[in-house]
């Protein structure tokens, strides 16, 4: 009985090849999209790993100066000599050419095993090593940097992490020009018993655990949650595609339904039949899904490698490594979709008496009552978003509010469009329009997921789109606020900066110090900064909030500046102090600081020496006259030798950072296309599979006196109008997703909170890709519909008997 | 004479090869007249009907319908001759299922600008669908939907109703009452009735009869 039964059910997807198409390319889509951005993911976190497991950071303990800073190694010697084990390690950044990497010194010969990632075993790889010859790069690192500039010899090793350079510990003091110091030290996990207490041999010591220390996975978690995001919307509009093509495929096999059940075969069987069949297109799709996913992740990857690189300093691969688990997530989300796709028709067929399959247009008739829970549901979930909005913080609390105002706006879209056209409908005098509104409200069910899918895309790039161009139009000013200087310099070492500067002094209208220092604040990395007091601060400098007299206070040292992300992380209010390692003072002023993570603080120079005596103070920015650079240039270049990447001009600082910001969003942008694209298809399917349903419903029309050719053109316009009116509608949703975007996931995910500006014109691009989309994929099946032969048309009235 | 076919030959194609479905076939109908056409399953009848009602044109021969050629019309002569030359009342009712009663009935009329509101009103009485007017043709039995049909057909006031098969999807009574009021409006508005029908005993009830065999008027 069941053989003859599958026969029976497998029959249909024979019979209709591109039915069995659609769902299956539905289905990869979605796959595709989904495990394309998990593949990414997951590449950037076996890379953050990879740094961090390097240096054994992963479950090692260090111990350094609690304000972050360098410190003598005298302690290591004296922490060595009261038995403690630890090694010493020094970190910086070197630059090389245009590039820079992260400069490692360790110690071979006392490091714990877990922070070795060379293999030093051979004394023929040691002693140079040793000898500070020889350092360590992965040869990914290695083959984008000039070995010409580099300071000593390279060797590749492919365990280390991308961007950083590993070498002997005295290699890094003088390739640093810190002779004798450290960034701190490594503690081995057994430990001696009876040890002196850390503060008795080295009190300016405090010991860190491993989760003590922010990395950088936990500061590009917020851009992999937005992918992630990304990632499932697509995965959700693909599932429309999903759910139309099964409802579909079961609304044709009604009559074999009824006759299986009629024959003898249980409903329970019925649908455990059923059940196998998405089983095996779910698995055949997914596979398709995880071979294009691979595909969309391999395009993607370096524009996010390079995005991390851009925002956050994180190094990633850009080649693509396939995981088994990342394949067995895809195929069991695959699975999971086509189940939750085909779970209402699976619970109708259990639940239908024998004959009720039967009936004609009797999933119809249920989806028109569908419509009335559907918008119960919507009204709930918009509710809900809007409870979310005014309680909950949080950037897990803002995508579910995302995700509710999305699902809720497309659920509620089937039954406005049915409101709006009954009411329309009653209004209109015109015969054919009443019958064509009518008509059109009849399918809204049958189009309903399609127009939702296609919905979703067009907010979600109304919604992207509104935040990307706000960003930029906010970056680009405030680019033009923070770069005011027309020239930037940075020396190799401290004494060719001096000397640089001096240099510059008569030459220059001012020369400003850039001068920073790594510090942790509000508990995350973070840095602070020297600001000279100079009207191109005082003119330009992009302030928020500023009490009376600011720049004088930070001039006088009796106040500081902080960034945004740190004033929203800290909580800290104007007038409220600010502890600094060794100072203490109230925050005068906060600033907009697009594009970085980290918390920042601005003082005087003079403070800023004091509090870190150690810090290089290489860079600078030059007020002159554009027309004098290239002169400068070539002055600085002639007496030091300085490479082009330490001289840069204004408009080169500005091109780099847009690129960046291009580049950040290159992804988001491509994720958009993809998603409308994705549900360009489903409105395609859409309306090929309800052509086919449509001849029996357009035959008497014909027969009462239509041209073929007039009911083409109302059914083109009949796509038109819903594409429309879908479009409409997606217009505040997408503007409603974009506020979300700027005023709630941006703080919560980056610190900062963006002003919303409105673009029109993106808007009316959008709407006529939406008819664009519509009318193309209608022109098909209408085409056939114009060109299908009388004889075709007659069969339906032939098929009465 | 309202119908005259001269010489009608159709032929489809088919899996089995081309089919001669109508092989010659000369016919007239004059105004106001009923004439049932009998024969067979496969024997031409409904696509001759077709070929009058000009849903098809014929390969051969002529087709006149009120003095019009209809083979000689394009696609749109063909449709304004549905719209308001004829109307069709076929076996499965074939109803709009967006529309209601009142609409369905007065749709065909609407479309060739002949609506007369007291005529259709008239009709509805007639056909005892006063109040079922508001109703969606899913929510009426299969003779009601076939009496709004023919309230259709007749709503425009055509010079030719065509029926194909009108009882056939309805038990004996329910058909006899609906034949009965088809031919009753039939007579009383002075329509030409074409009609094909299986029964010998409805084809009896009609002023005419023509069998068709294989393609040819026996």
């Amino acid at each position: 009985m069941t053989g003859a039964a599958l026969s029976a059910l497998w029959g249909h997807w024979r019979r209709h090849p591109g039915q069995s198409l659609t769902l299956v390319l539905g289905l990869a889509l979605a796959t595709a999209l989904w495990s394309g951005v998990q593949a990414i993911n997951a590449e950037a976190r076996a890379s953050y790993d990879r740094a961090a497991a390097a240096l054994g950071q992963n479950d090692l303990d260090t111990l350094g100066a609690s304000d972050g800073r360098l410190f003598d190694q005298s302690a290591y010697v004296d922490l060595r000599r009261a038995g403690w084990l630890v090694s010493p390690a020094l970190e910086g950044r070197l630059r090389v050419g245009e590039r820079s990497v992260t400069l490692r010194g360790l110690d071979p010969l006392t490091a714990p095993l877990a922070a070795n990632p060379v293999d030093l075993s051979d004394p023929g790889d040691l002693a140079p090593f040793l000898r500070g010859e020889v350092g360590y790069l992965h040869p990914e690192t290695l083959a984008t940097l000039d070995p010409t500039l580099l300071p000593l010899r390279v060797a590749p090793a492919l365990r280390l992490p991308l961007g950083v350079l590993i070498v002997d510990i005295g290699a890094a003091q003088r390739l640093l020009d810190q002779p004798g110091r450290v960034s701190h030290l490594l503690v081995w996990p057994n430990q001696p018993r009876g040890l002196p207490a850390l503060d008795a041999v080295a009190p300016d010591l405090v010991r860190r655990a491993p989760q003590a220390r922010a990395d950088v996975a936990s500061l590009t978690d917020s851009f992999h949650l937005n992918l992630t995001a990304f990632g499932f919307l697509a995965f959700a509009v693909g599932l429309f595609i999903v759910h139309s093509a099964i409802g579909l495929a079961f609304e044709q096999r009604r009559t074999t339904f009824r006759t299986l059940r009629a024959l003898g075969l249980p409903a329970g069987r019925l649908v455990g039949l059923l059940a196998a069949e998405v089983t095996l297109l779910a698995l055949l799709a997914g596979g398709i899904g995880l071979g294009l996913g691979a595909l969309v992740a391999a395009l993607l990857l370096p524009d996010v490698a390079a995005t991390l690189r851009g925002l956050y300093g994180a190094e990633v691969t850009g080649a693509l490594t396939l995981r088994p688990a990342w394949a067995l997530a895809g195929l069991g989300l695959a699975l999971a979709g086509a189940f939750a796709a085909a779970a209402q028709g699976l619970w109708r067929v259990l639940r239908l008496p024998v004959l009720a399959p039967a009936q004609p247009r009797a999933w119809l008739r249920a989806s028109d009552r569908g419509l009335v829970v559907q918008a119960a549901m919507a009204a709930l979930l918009l509710i809900l978003a809007g409870i979310i909005a005014l309680t909950a913080t949080g950037l897990i609390a803002a995508f579910v509010l995302l995700a509710c105002l999305l699902l809720g706006a497309a659920l509620a879209l089937p039954p406005l469009l049915s409101g709006l056209l009954a009411l329309a409908a009653r209004r209109t005098r015109s015969v054919l329009g009443q019958w064509v509104l009518a008509d059109t409200r009849q399918q809204v069910p049958g189009l309903g997921l399609a127009l939702m899918a296609l919905m979703l895309a067009l907010a979600a790039n109304i919604g992207v789109g509104t935040m990307v161009s706000s960003f930029r139009m906010t970056f680009t000013g405030w680019l033009d606020q923070r770069l005011a200087s027309e020239f930037y310099v940075t020396g190799r070492t401290q004494d060719e900066a001096d000397a640089i500067r001096a240099l510059l002094a008569p030459q220059a209208l001012a020369v400003l110090p850039i001068w920073r220092a790594a510090q942790p604040l509000a508990g995350a990395p973070g840095e602070v900064y020297a600001v000279a007091d100079h009207p191109t601060y005082r003119d330009n400098w992009p302030l928020l909030r500023a009490g009376p007299q600011v720049w004088d206070r930070v001039a006088d040292g009796t106040g500081l500046l902080i960034n945004e992300q740190l004033w929203r992380r800290s909580g800290l209010q104007l007038g409220d102090r600010l502890d600094l390692p060794g100072w203490s003072a109230p925050v005068v002023g906060v600033y907009s600081d697009y594009g970085n993570p980290k918390g920042q603080v601005m003082l005087s120079p003079d403070r800023f020496t004091a509090l870190y005596p150690d810090a290089p103070r290489l860079g600078m920015a030059v007020r002159i006259a554009p027309e004098a650079i290239p002169a400068l240039r070539a002055a600085i270049s002639d007496r030091f030798g300085l490479p082009d990447a330490l001289m840069i001009d204004q408009a080169a600082v500005k091109r780099f950072s847009l690129g960046v910001f291009e580049r950040t969003f290159a992804v988001s942008g491509a994720l958009n296309v993809l998603t409308l694209g994705v549900a360009g298809f489903a409105l395609l399917t859409s309306f090929l599979t309800l052509a086919a349903m449509r001849l029996p419903q357009l035959a008497p029309i014909w027969a009462l006196g239509l041209t073929r050719a007039r009911l083409a053109r109302i059914e083109l316009a009949r796509a038109a109008i819903l594409a429309a009116l879908t479009a409409l509608y997606a217009l505040p949703v997408g503007l409603a997703m974009a506020w979300t975007l700027l005023a709630v996931v941006n703080v919560e995910a980056f610190g900062w909170r963006l002003p919303m500006f409105l673009f029109p014109g993106q808007w009316a691009v959008l709407g006529a890709l939406a008819l664009g989309a519509a009318l193309l994929a209608a022109v098909w099946p209408v085409r056939r519909l114009a060109r299908t032969p009388p004889a075709d048309l007659l069969k339906v009235f032939a098929h009465d008997r | 004479m309202l119908v005259a076919l001269t010489g009608v030959e159709k032929t489809y194609a088919s899996a089995d090869g081309p089919q001669r479905v109508l092989q010659g076939v000369d016919l007239t109908l004059d105004a106001g007249r009923s004439l049932a056409l009998t024969g067979e399953s496969g024997s031409g009848k409904s696509t001759l009907l077709h070929l009058v009602g000009g849903l098809d044109v014929p390969d051969a021969g002529r087709v006149m319908v009120g003095g019009q050629d209809l083979s000689r019309l394009d696609d749109a002569g063909r449709a304004r001759h549905r719209r308001e030359g004829v109307g069709i009342v076929f076996q499965q009712f074939n109803l709009i299922p967006s529309l209601d009663v009142a609409a369905n009935l007065s749709f065909q009329a609407r479309l060739a600008g002949r609506h007369d509101p007291a005529w259709s009103a008239r009709l509805l009485d007639r056909l005892g669908l006063t109040g079922l007017a508001g109703r969606y043709p899913e929510q009426l039995s299969g003779g009601q939907q076939q009496r709004v049909a023919i309230g259709r057909a007749l709503a425009a006031r055509p010079p030719l109703i065509l029926a194909d098969e009108p009882t056939g999807n309805l038990d004996e009574a329910t058909g006899d009452a609906v034949l009965d009021l088809l031919l009753d409006l039939v007579r009383d508005t002075g329509t030409a009735l074409l009609m094909v029908t299986h029964s010998t005993r409805l084809a009896a009830r009609l002023d005419a009869r023509a069998h068709l065999s294989r393609g040819r008027l026996a």
